[in-house]
């Protein structure tokens, strides 16, 4: 089972692992993405395209359960406006042994940083507001999974 | 008439979210439609005076500066991406 989504809505990560992990798997693995409150950081947006920004997603899914033999699959974005603590993504990958859940989740993670448009804008306590650069690091670990 | 959509920091320079543009004949790719519209006013000048840090999506699908714009319908235009 694939599931993936782009929503304003909180993510409620406890529900949907169990919606995940219905009947059990052998191995789950879970990545999941906070909006830090670095620097008096008050409020973190991502702006998002219509219809993109889900296609993007649903294409790196269908590509990790092509590359491994996932037995679930859930990948999840939030968009609009977050505060500090907030679930920002959710990946969870499950198979039926740790080495495929494992890898799948960190491919996901690292290629939705490159791939997939999003884009976050930071704003802080002192009024300064600004768009998050790309970082090289991002770049480089999602190469590593080049076939 | 080609759409454009802007997004992030190239949406806010450029004032709106998008438009329809009527784009000369010999603005062939992805990389002379940034130069065009980095000419054709101030906007676009703020918008798009570093071109390498402009990314470009044809009709759903991440292009490089060479990609044709015949035939195209949609060109999103956009900053390195930043989620996750």
């Amino acid at each position: 089972m694939i599931r993936v989504l782009v929503q304003p809505d909180a993510i409620d990560v406890t529900a949907e692992f169990d919606l995940h992990d219905a009947g059990g798997h052998g191995a789950s693995a879970s990545f999941i993405g906070r909006v830090r409150g670095d620097d008096g950081l008050t409020e973190l947006f991502l702006e998002h395209h219509p219809a993109m920004t889900g296609a993007g997603l649903a294409a790196l899914a269908h590509a990790a359960a092509d590359r491994w033999k996932l037995s679930a699959l859930t990948l999840i974005h939030r968009v609009g406006a977050m505060a500090p603590g907030d679930t920002i993504v959710l990946v969870l990958a499950s198979s039926a042994h740790r080495a495929e859940a494992l890898a799948a989740s960190e491919f996901l993670i690292d290629r939705l940083k490159t791939d997939v448009m999003l884009w976050k804008r930071e704003t802080f306590g002192d009024g300064r507001v600004g768009w998050v650069e790309e970082r090289e690091g991002d770049q480089a670990r999602a190469e590593r999974w080049s076939l | 008439m080609l759409e454009i959509a802007y997004f992030s920091w190239v949406r806010e320079r450029m004032g709106v979210a998008g438009e329809a543009v009527e784009v000369p004949a010999d603005v062939a790719d992805v990389a002379a439609l940034l130069a065009w519209l980095g000419a054709r006013d101030e906007r676009g000048a703020l918008a798009f005076a570093e071109p390498h840090r402009i990314r470009a999506a044809i009709d759903g699908a991440m292009m490089g500066p060479d990609a044709p714009l015949s035939g195209a319908r949609e060109v999103a235009l956009f900053p390195p991406v930043t989620g996750g």
